[in-house]
């Protein structure tokens, strides 16, 4: 049993389900879970519940939350101080740019965005070639540090003892990025990457409108909507919202595509979901041949139906 | 102004990947490109130095035949190269990060760096970190605007969820490109022949007293993602098909 930290994200003071899914995967080993800036309070139940030996509030002055080095810095400090040989969090688009700040800082291997960790034997696996496939790597260093795929680890409750502790990280600012603003959309909307559930629409939407009936059918699942290239072309969504190769890569438990025909370059960015659904009207639709579950029928028939069945 | 671009020679995202052995894929048949999210820095970096006057010089590290992503990368208007060879079909970000530092301070420390937000093949996302930290540089990777005002650079970066972070840092600095930045030139035929004369610095990673050996991260296997084999068709009416979808997401799989 090693010690291990976890870099913990939360929203709205609740711990994100993809980072219970991290704890999960660093099982059996004496976790210290991390919080940057913030007061264990309103998370510590869950946190022991899910096998935090450890609770650590890590500070370092006012500034912390505006300056992504300084944030690395203390990280940094809270494992040396805990003795911690494994720094694992969560492959989000704040943990990605941490995480690639402590490798450089530590100067050691970092596997960004693995769908599997074993810390005991140091490997990871990971995507390689736009999930084309999956490469299975080994870290020669002392030190292992990996973000994890959003919904790749199934969390499981392994309840722990929870100790609370405060740390004030000694670091000095490096002072070279300094964040001056975050623009909000209207509406906080649910991380495309993060999401358990998407529910997604492709040419066969035809307006920007019609992405009320997907969001209709995305609330009751707790889901994201995305969008194909096709309909981010044709300007029914917006590119945050597209889904592939040259959009988000997205790893949900379900993933549903509306109206999608299932280009390679599409599945580039969803095809290590864990279950498929294609709704199509063309029962030769190539996406049939690469998905789990098919319906063929109409989008605007089928996806209001499914949401009044949910 | 003078502009370094890391460009990455990778395998084009719609090539098949036939694996050859247990840690290798057979390269022979697949065409190569730049970086895609490189491209985007290429762009940028040309834009600036025809406005502000300067160079752009491209850095590749890989193997003899990244040539031809060194040249597509002049055709869009960088003025030289340097290519540092390499024998393996990869190699790690550490080793790659100490390679482009050597160059850089080599031929000179230039006043703002572009790399992709990361790259296709390994999906390895750090990189440009180890560089700019080896440097002592700022960076900020995911830029999709970008706006100069003197030794000043303001980044804005999509962080999910439809927040975007507004960064300042100053220059020099690394910015990491991806989407929205702009769009990349497609090279007119003069331009590609122009660039087949332009200087490349060619050097082997050896030379910068670099091993391949030395990878701190190793591929212990590599296999095919598994295909589906094709969806179970649920039939019926339009009310069977969902109350029958619904029963297997809930019971079956799980996953609602
Ligand atoms: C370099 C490159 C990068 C790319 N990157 C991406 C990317 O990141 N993401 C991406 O998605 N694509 C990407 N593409 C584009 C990709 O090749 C496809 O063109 C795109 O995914 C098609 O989108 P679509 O499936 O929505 O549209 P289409 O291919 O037009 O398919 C629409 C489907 O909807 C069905 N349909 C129509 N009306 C209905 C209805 N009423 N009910 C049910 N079904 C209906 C049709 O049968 C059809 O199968 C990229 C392409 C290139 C070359
Ligand atoms: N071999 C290389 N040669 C030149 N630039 C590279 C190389 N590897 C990575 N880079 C740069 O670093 C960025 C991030 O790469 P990576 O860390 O591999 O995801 C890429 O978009 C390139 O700009």
């Amino acid at each position: 049993m090693a010690n291990t930290a976890i870099l913990i994200e939360t929203e709205n003071s609740v711990v994100k389900e993809t980072s219970l899914g991290v704890m999960t995967a660093a099982a059996g080993e004496t976790i210290y879970a991390l919080l940057l800036d913030e007061d264990a309070g309103a998370v510590k139940e869950k946190l022991a519940e899910y096998g935090a030996a450890n609770i650590v509030t890590v500070k370092a002055g006012d500034d912390l939350s505006k300056n992504p080095d300084l944030q690395a810095e203390a990280l940094v400090a809270a494992v040396k101080e805990y003795g911690c040989q494994t720094l694992l969090g969560t492959a989000s688009s704040t943990g990605k740019d941490l995480f690639a700040r402590v490798a450089a800082i530590k100067d050691v291997p970092l596997v960004s965005d693995c769908v599997a960790v074993n810390v005991a034997d140091k490997t990871a696996k990971k995507s390689h070639f736009s999930g084309k496939t999956f490469a299975t790597l080994k870290i020669n260093d002392d030190f292992l540090l990996c973000t994890v795929r959003p919904n790749s680890v199934e969390p499981v409750a392994a309840a722990a003892a929870g100790e609370v502790i405060e740390f004030n990280a000694d670091v000095a600012d490096p002072g070279l990025v300094k964040i001056v603003e975050v623009k909000k959309d209207t509406g906080k909307k649910l991380d495309l990457t993060e999401a358990p559930v998407i529910v997604t629409g492709g040419r066969a939407i035809k307006a920007a409108e019609n992405y009320s009936m997907l969001e209709a059918c995305a609330d009751k699942l707790g889901a994201a909507v995305g969008a194909s290239r096709a309909a981010v072309d044709a300007g029914y969504a917006p590119h945050t919202m597209q889904v592939g190769q040259t959009g988000k890569t997205v790893s949900p438990k379900l993933y549903i595509a509306c109206g999608v025909s299932g280009a390679v370059q599409h599945f580039a960015g969803m095809k290590t979901s864990k279950v498929i659904v294609a709704i199509n009207e063309d029962k030769d639709a190539p996406i049939f041949a690469k998905c789990d579950y098919g319906i063929i029928g109409d989008i605007f028939d089928v996806v209001p139906a499914l949401t009044e069945k949910l | 102004m003078k502009i370094c671009v890391c460009v990455k020679h990778v395998p084009d995202t719609a090539a098949t990947i036939k694996l050859a052995g247990d840690t290798a894929f057979d390269d022979a048949d697949v065409k190569f490109i730049s970086n895609p999210y490189d491209e985007f820095g290429i762009e940028e970096a040309v834009s600036i130095v025809e406005k502000e006057g300067g160079e752009v010089v491209i850095v590749t590290i890989g193997k003899e035949a990244a040539t031809s992503t060194i040249r597509s990368a002049m055709a869009m208007g960088a003025h030289r190269a340097i290519h540092v060879k390499t024998d393996g079909q990869f190699l790690d970000s550490t080793l790659t990060a100490r390679a482009l530092k050597a160059v850089m301070e080599e031929d000179g420390l230039p006043d703002l760096i572009f790399t992709g937000k990361g790259s296709v093949d390994t999906e390895s996302f750090q990189t440009q970190y180890r560089l700019a930290k080896s440097l002592g540089l700022p960076i900020v990777n995911e830029v999709s605007t970008l706006t100069l005002e003197g030794q000043k650079a303001i980044a804005q970066r999509e962080i999910g969820g439809g927040e975007k972070q507004v960064l300042e840092l100053g220059l020099p600095c690394v910015i990491g490109a991806t989407k929205g930045l702009n769009e990349p030139r497609y090279p007119k035929f003069p331009d590609i022949m122009k660039a087949k004369k332009k200087e490349i610095k060619e050097m082997a990673l050896s030379e910068l007293g670099i091993n391949e050996a030395d990878a701190k991260v190793t591929m212990e296997k590599m296999e095919a993602v598994p295909e589906r084999s094709g969806a179970k068709m649920i039939e019926g009416s339009v009310d069977d098909q969902v109350t029958e979808l619904v029963r297997i997401l809930k019971e079956e799989e799980k996953v609602i």
